[in-house]
C-alpha cells in the first residue's frame, strides 16, 4: 500500500517538476497541477494510510487515532484542494492575459 | 499621561492630514493646540520628576522576549520632552506665517506633528527596542520633512542623503542596542542603566560602542558623517529650525547622554567620541566662516556646536556631562531663534546669499536686534546663556582627564574653534544688517508680521534671562535633569556668571578678541568669495557619498545582476527547485535520515493497478502538454481521478468528494482557457534536436527524477513508521462533545480552526476578484478572435443549405445532452443542499456544496450558451461572495454578543419537518457563509472566462460595423 502510493507520489512529483522547467505556460500550469496532487497526497500520507477506518464519529462518541482516521491531514488537504483550484484559476487567467499582451505563450513573454 | 503625551501628536497628525489642502490655518491651529497640550502635560508632570522619581507606563507586548511597550520619564527625559514640545509650539506659530498658501500646508503640519510624536516617543522610551523604533521613525519623518518641497531636486537629494546616512547609522545602532540587551539580559532601560560595569567589562564592549556611536554620530552630524546636514537645509526653514536646533540632531546627543553613565569613562570611549567631537567642533566652525548661504552658515555652526557637546561627553567627567546637558538646552534656544531669523530674512528679501544682503538694519530693526542677541549668545558673549555653557566647557577642557595628546590638545582646539565661532557669528550679523543699503533684492525688505517674531522674542528673551540669572531660572530644571542622569555622582557645580579672573575667562577673551580681529582681516575676501572653505572645497563629503552610492547601488548591483541575474523564468525555476532539493537533502541527511527498507508486502493488486494508471496518466500529461493540450488535460484529469479514488480507498470520503468536484471545475476552467492559446502543431523538423537541447532536457530530467525519488523515499519512510501521538487525538476526542458534529474534518474546518477557514475563503474571494478584474482588461490575441473551427464548419454547412439559417447547427449541436444538462440543474441543486446539510456529521460541507452548486450553474452555460442563460437567469456571483463573507464573519462576531471569543460555535440539533433531525450548530451558519462564497467565487471565475468568447465576436462585429460605415 505505502509503496504503491509513495511511488505514485514520486512519479507525480517528477512529472510536475519536469513540466515546471518547460518553456510553455500551458506546460507549467499542468505541471503545477500534477505537483499539487503529489503534495496533497504526501500531506495526506502523513496521517498514515488506513483502509476501512471510520472517518466519522458515532453520535455522542469519542474517537481515537487507533480506531479512526487522522482528521488533521484531511482538513489540511481539503483546504489545499480549494486553494489549489484558486491558484490554478489565477494562473490560467494570468497566462491568458500575458498571451493577449505579448502575443506568445512562452513563460518569459517572448520567444 | 505618558501614553497620551506620545500618542497625542500622532493623533493630531492623522487629523491634520484629513484637513483639506487650502485650510492651512486650521491645521496650524490644530498643531499649535496639540503642541500646547503636550507642553502642558509635561509641565504638569514636573513635580513628580523634580522629586527625583521615575514615571513609568508599561504595556506588556511580548514579555517572554523582553519586548514591552514601556514609557519612562525621568528628569532628563522630561527636559528633552519639554524642549521638544516648547520649541515645537514656537515653530508652529512661526510656520503659520512662514508657509505659503500655495504649499500643501496640512501635510506639513501632519508631518511636523508626527515628527514631534516620534521624538517624544524616543526620549520617553523605557525599552531599548522601542527607542530604536522611534529613532528610525524620526529618520523617516525627517526624510519626508526635508523633502517637503519635493518638486525641488535639492530637497529630494538632501532628504535622500539624510535618510541614507541616518538610516544606515540607525541600523548599526539597532544592532548595538540589541547587543546591549544581550549583555544585560534585558532591554529595559532601568535595568540597562543600572548595569554599567557589566557592559564596560564585557568583551563585546568595543563592537557595541562602535555600533552605537555610528548611530549617534550620523544622527548628530558628527565628522565624518556631518555632510548630510548642510544639504538638509533645502527644507522649509521651520523644519530646519526644529530639526537642527532641538530635535533630530539632538537625538544623537540624547542617546549619548542617556548611555553616558553605562558606557563612558573607558579609553575607547574617550578616543572615539573625543576625536569625532574635536574634529567636528573645529571643522564645523571653520567651514561655517566660509559659507555664503545664511542657513549654510547656521548648519555648519550647528555641526560645530554638536561637536562641542560630544567633546564634553567624551571627557567622562560628571562636570563635563553637566555642561553638555546645559549646552544642549542653550544651543536649542539660540539656534532655533537664529534659524527663524534667517527664515524671516529669506522670506522678506527673497535671498539668503550673504553677498547680496547688506544694510538690512534700517528695514527690519527688530529682527536685526533679536538676531544680534541670539548670535552673540552663539558666539559666547558674556551675560548670555551661550557664554555660561562655553565657560563650563573651557573649564573642563583645561582639566586633565587622561594623560594623552588628545587631552592636552583639547583646550587649544577649544579656544581656536571658539574664535571661529565669534568670527562666523559676527559675519552673520555684519554682512546682513550693516553696510550699504542692499541692491537688486528680489523683494523689498520689511519687518515680518508681528506673530512671526513672537517665537523669536520668547527665545531671545530666555537666552538673556538664563544668561543673566541662571541659578534662578534654569537652575532647578537643569539640576533635575543632571540628577537623573548622574544619580549619586552629581557633582557640585555653580551656574554663576562671574567666577572671578580665571583661565576660562581668559580663554573666552582671547576667542572674542581674536575672532573679531579675524573677521576684519577676512572681510574683503569673504564679501566676494565663492561658497565653501579654502583647502577643503574639493573634499566634499557629498561627492564622496554620492560616489559610494553610485558604486554600491548601480555599478555593483548591475554587475551582480549581469552575472547572477536573469529575467528568464526557466533558470529561476531551476534555481528554486535546486535550492528546495538541496535544503531538503541537507536537512534530512544531517538529521540522520535513513530511508526505510522497501518491503514488497501487503500490496493490494487493485490499488497497484490503479496507481499504474495514475502514473501513466501523469507521465503522459507531462509528455503531451506541449503539442496535445487537450490530451494532456484529459490525462491530468485521469491523474486527478486516481487521486480521488485513493482518497476513497484510504478512508477520506470528504477529500474524495471535494477532489472530484474541484477536478470537474478545474477541467472546465482549463477547457475554457484552451481556446485562447496559440495553435501549436508538431513540426517534424523539431524532432532533430541539437546537442545543447538534449543536454538541457537531460539535466531537467535529472532534476525531475531526483525530486521524484526524494519524495518517494521520504513519503515511504514516514508512512511506514509508527504514528506518534499528535494533536489529532485532541480533535477526535472533542469533536462531538465540543464541536457538536461527528464529521471531525468538517468540525475542524468550521469550528476548531474556523479562523483559518475564514482566512482561506477570504483568499478565494480575492483570487476570484483578481481574475474578474484581469479578465475585464483582457484582450484576446487577434489570431484567436475568429470563431473556432468547429463553429466555422457548422456555419458553412448552414450557408450551403438554403433551408437553414446561420447558427442553426450551433444551437442544435448536442441537443440531447444539453436538454439533459438543463434538467440536471435542480438535481444538482438538491445534491448541493444535501452535501451542505449533512456536512457537520457526515462527509460533505460548505466547500463541497458550493462547488457542486457552481457546477450546476456552469452546466447551464455549457448547455445553452452564455446568452441563453443570461437571458433567463440572473446570477450575481459578486453578491453571493459578499453575502458569504459577511455571514461567515458575522457568525464569528456573533459569539462576541454572548461573551465568547471570536468564532466560538454553539451546537444544537433541530428537528425540521421532512428533513428530520439536522445538526444546527452555529457553525452551520459559518458553513453557509463558506458555501455562499465558494459558490460565488467559482461561478465568477468560470463566467468571467466564459464571457471572453462572447466578447470576441462583439469585437468582430464592431470592426465590421466600422468597416461598413466607412464604405457608405
Amino acid at each position: 500500500m505505502e509503496l504503491v502510493l509513495s511511488a505514485g507520489i514520486g512519479v507525480l512529483t517528477a512529472s510536475g517538476v519536469w513540466l515546471l522547467f518547460r518553456p510553455r505556460t500551458y506546460q507549467v500550469i499542468i505541471g503545477l497541477s500534477l505537483l499539487s496532487y503529489a503534495v496533497n497526497l504526501f500531506i495526506f500520507g502523513m496521517g498514515r494510510l488506513r483502509v476501512n477506518a471510520p472517518p466519522v464519529l458515532e453520535p455522542g462518541g469519542v474517537g481515537g487515532l487507533l480506531t479512526h482516521t487522522d482528521p488533521i491531514p484531511q482538513a489540511l488537504v481539503l483546504t489545499a484542494i480549494v486553494i489549489g483550484f484558486a491558484m490554478t484559476a489565477l494562473f490560467l487567467v494570468v497566462l491568458l492575459a500575458s498571451r493577449g499582451f505579448t502575443g506568445t505563450d512562452h513563460v518569459d513573454g517572448r520567444e | 499621561m505618558l501614553l497620551i503625551l506620545v500618542l497625542a501628536p500622532f493623533a493630531g497628525s492623522l487629523a491634520a492630514i484629513c484637513i483639506p489642502a487650502h485650510k492651512g490655518t486650521a491645521s496650524a491651529w490644530l498643531s499649535g493646540s496639540i503642541a500646547l497640550f503636550c507642553l502642558a502635560i509635561s509641565a504638569g508632570l514636573y513635580p513628580i520628576v523634580a522629586a527625583n522619581k521615575v514615571l513609568r507606563y508599561d504595556i506588556n507586548w511580548l514579555p517572554e522576549l523582553g519586548l514591552n511597550f514601556s514609557l519612562r520619564m525621568d528628569g532628563f527625559a522630561w527636559m528633552f520632552a519639554s524642549l521638544v514640545t516648547a520649541i515645537g509650539l514656537l515653530v508652529v506659530i512661526y510656520a503659520r506665517y512662514y508657509m505659503s498658501a500655495n504649499d500643501p500646508v496640512p501635510r506639513f503640519f501632519a508631518l511636523f506633528l508626527a515628527f514631534m510624536g516620534a521624538m517624544l516617543g524616543m526620549v520617553l522610551s523605557g525599552n531599548l527596542i522601542l527607542l530604536a523604533i522611534f529613532w528610525e521613525l524620526t529618520s523617516i519623518i525627517s526624510f519626508l520633512l526635508i523633502g517637503y518641497w519635493h518638486h525641488n531636486a535639492n530637497a529630494r537629494d538632501g532628504a535622500r542623503m539624510a535618510l541614507t546616512v541616518t538610516g544606515t547609522g540607525g541600523l548599526c545602532m539597532f544592532v548595538g542596542l540589541m547587543l546591549i540587551g544581550h549583555i544585560v539580559g534585558s532591554y529595559d532601560l532601568d535595568v540597562v542603566l543600572s548595569s554599567g560595569n557589566l557592559i564596560r567589562n564585557d568583551p563585546l564592549y568595543t563592537p557595541v560602542l562602535i555600533l552605537i556611536l555610528l548611530g549617534v554620530l550620523t544622527k548628530s552630524a558628527q565628522f565624518p558623517f556631518h555632510f548630510w546636514l548642510p544639504h538638509a537645509m533645502a527644507a522649509p526653514t521651520p523644519v530646519s529650525a526644529y530639526l537642527h536646533s532641538a530635535t533630530l540632531v539632538k537625538a544623537g546627543v540624547f542617546l549619548l547622554i542617556r548611555l553616558w553613565p553605562v558606557m563612558a569613562g573607558t579609553d575607547q570611549w574617550f578616543w572615539l567620541v573625543g576625536l569625532a567631537g574635536l574634529s567636528t567642533l573645529l571643522l564645523g566652525a571653520y567651514f561655517a566662516i566660509f559659507q555664503q548661504d545664511l542657513k549654510g552658515l547656521l548648519a555648519y555652526s550647528t555641526i560645530s556646536h554638536l561637536g562641542l557637546i560630544t567633546v564634553l561627553l567624551s571627557l567622562g567627567s560628571p562636570l563635563a556631562a553637566v555642561a553638555a546637558i546645559f549646552h544642549t538646552m542653550n544651543h536649542a534656544t539660540f539656534k532655533a531663534s537664529l534659524f527663524m531669523a534667517a527664515g524671516i530674512i529669506d522670506h522678506e528679501t527673497g535671498t539668503r546669499d550673504m553677498r547680496k544682503l547688506s544694510g538690512l538694519f534700517k528695514y527690519m530693526p527688530i529682527t536685526a536686534t533679536l538676531a544680534m542677541v541670539a548670535s552673540a549668545s552663539m558666539a559666547g558673549v558674556p551675560l548670555l546663556n551661550g557664554f555660561l555653557s562655553k565657560e563650563m566647557f573651557f573649564a573642563e577642557a583645561i582639566e586633565t582627564h587622561k594623560y594623552n595628546a588628545l587631552d592636552t590638545l583639547t583646550p587649544y582646539i577649544a579656544t581656536l574653534a571658539s574664535m571661529f565661532a565669534v568670527t562666523y557669528s559676527l559675519r552673520f550679523i555684519y554682512s546682513v544688517f550693516f553696510g550699504p543699503p542692499p541692491q537688486d533684492l528680489p523683494k523689498t525688505a520689511h519687518e515680518p508680521p508681528h506673530w512671526m517674531l513672537a517665537p523669536i522674542y520668547f527665545l531671545v528673551f530666555s537666552c538673556l534671562v538664563v544668561g543673566v540669572i541662571p541659578a534662578l531660572t534654569i537652575g532647578p530644571f537643569l539640576h533635575t535633569a543632571v540628577q537623573s542622569v548622574l544619580g549619586d555622582a552629581t557633582p557640585v557645580y555653580s551656574l554663576a556668571v562671574w567666577h572671578g579672573w580665571n583661565l576660562p575667562l581668559f580663554m573666552s577673551l582671547i576667542a572674542l578678541v581674536g575672532g573679531i580681529g579675524l573677521f576684519f582681516i577676512m572681510r574683503p575676501y569673504l564679501a566676494t568669495s565663492i561658497e565653501g572653505p579654502p583647502f577643503f572645497r574639493r573634499l566634499e563629503g557629498q561627492r564622496i557619498f554620492e560616489r559610494v552610492l553610485v558604486t554600491l547601488s548601480w555599478k555593483w548591483a548591475r554587475s551582480i545582476e549581469m552575472r547572477a541575474g536573469t529575467r528568464r523564468l526557466q533558470p529561476q525555476m531551476r534555481v528554486l527547485v535546486a535550492v528546495a532539493l538541496l535544503a531538503g537533502a541537507v536537512t534530512l541527511l544531517s538529521q540522520g535520515f535513513k530511508p526505510a527498507n522497501i518491503v514488497l508486502r501487503n500490496i493490494d493488486p487493485a490499488f497497484a493497478l490503479l496507481w499504474l494508471v495514475g502514473m501513466v496518466c501523469a507521465v503522459g500529461a507531462a509528455y503531451q502538454a506541449k503539442f496535445h493540450r487537450l490530451a494532456a488535460l484529459v490525462l491530468l484529469g485521469g491523474a486527478g481521478l486516481v487521486t480521488c479514488v485513493t482518497f476513497v480507498w484510504l478512508s477520506a470520503p470528504d477529500l474524495a468528494a471535494t477532489q472530484l468536484l474541484v477536478e470537474i471545475v478545474t477541467t472546465v476552467l482549463i477547457l475554457l482557457g484552451l481556446r485562447w492559446l496559440p495553435k501549436r502543431i508538431e513540426d517534424p523538423d523539431d524532432q532533430l534536436m541539437t546537442i545543447s537541447t538534449r543536454l538541457r532536457r537531460l539535466r531537467d530530467l535529472a532534476f525531475a527524477v531526483f525530486a521524484g525519488l526524494g519524495m518517494m523515499l521520504i513519503s515511504y519512510t514516514v508512512m511506514t513508521r509508527e504514528m506518534p501521538e499528535t494533536i489529532s487525538s485532541y480533535f477526535l476526542e472533542r469533536a462531538y462533545s465540543e464541536g457538536g458534529g461527528t464529521n471531525v474534518v468538517n468540525v475542524i474546518l468550521v469550528d476548531f480552526r474556523g479562523f483559518d477557514t475564514l482566512g482561506e475563503i477570504a483568499v478565494l474571494c480575492i483570487v476570484a476578484l483578481t481574475v474578474f478584474a484581469l479578465l475585464l482588461r483582457f484582450r484576446p490575441a487577434t489570431e484567436s478572435l475568429e470563431a473556432p473551427e468547429q463553429q466555422r464548419v457548422q456555419n458553412a454547412f448552414d450557408d450551403d443549405h438554403p433551408d437553414r439559417k446561420k447558427g442553426d447547427s450551433v444551437t442544435e449541436y448536442l441537443l440531447v445532452p444539453s436538454v439533459i444538462m438543463r434538467w440536471m440543474f435542480p438535481v444538482i441543486g438538491m445534491l448541493a443542499a444535501f452535501l451542505f446539510f449533512r456536512g457537520h456529521d457526515l462527509p460533505g460541507g460548505g466547500f463541497a456544496a458550493g462547488i457542486a452548486m457552481s457546477i450546476g450553474f456552469i452546466l447551464q452555460y455549457m448547455a445553452g450558451g452564455t446568452r441563453w442563460v443570461e437571458e433567463r437567469l440572473r446570477i450575481h456571483p459578486l453578491r453571493w461572495m459578499a453575502i458569504g463573507l459577511i455571514v461567515a464573519t458575522a457568525t464569528g462576531l456573533g459569539s462576541w454578543v454572548f461573551g465568547y471569543p471570536f468564532l466560538t460555535s454553539h451546537a444544537q440539533y433541530a428537528s425540521l419537518p421532512i428533513l428530520g433531525k439536522i445538526p444546527l450548530a452555529s457553525a452551520i451558519l459559518f458553513d453557509l457563509g463558506v458555501f455562499s462564497l465558494v459558490l460565488g467565487a467559482t461561478v465568477l471565475i468560470l463566467i468571467a472566462l466564459a464571457h471572453q468568447s462572447v466578447r470576441a465576436p462583439r469585437a468582430q462585429i464592431r470592426a465590421a460595423r466600422l468597416a461598413a460605415k466607412e464604405n457608405t
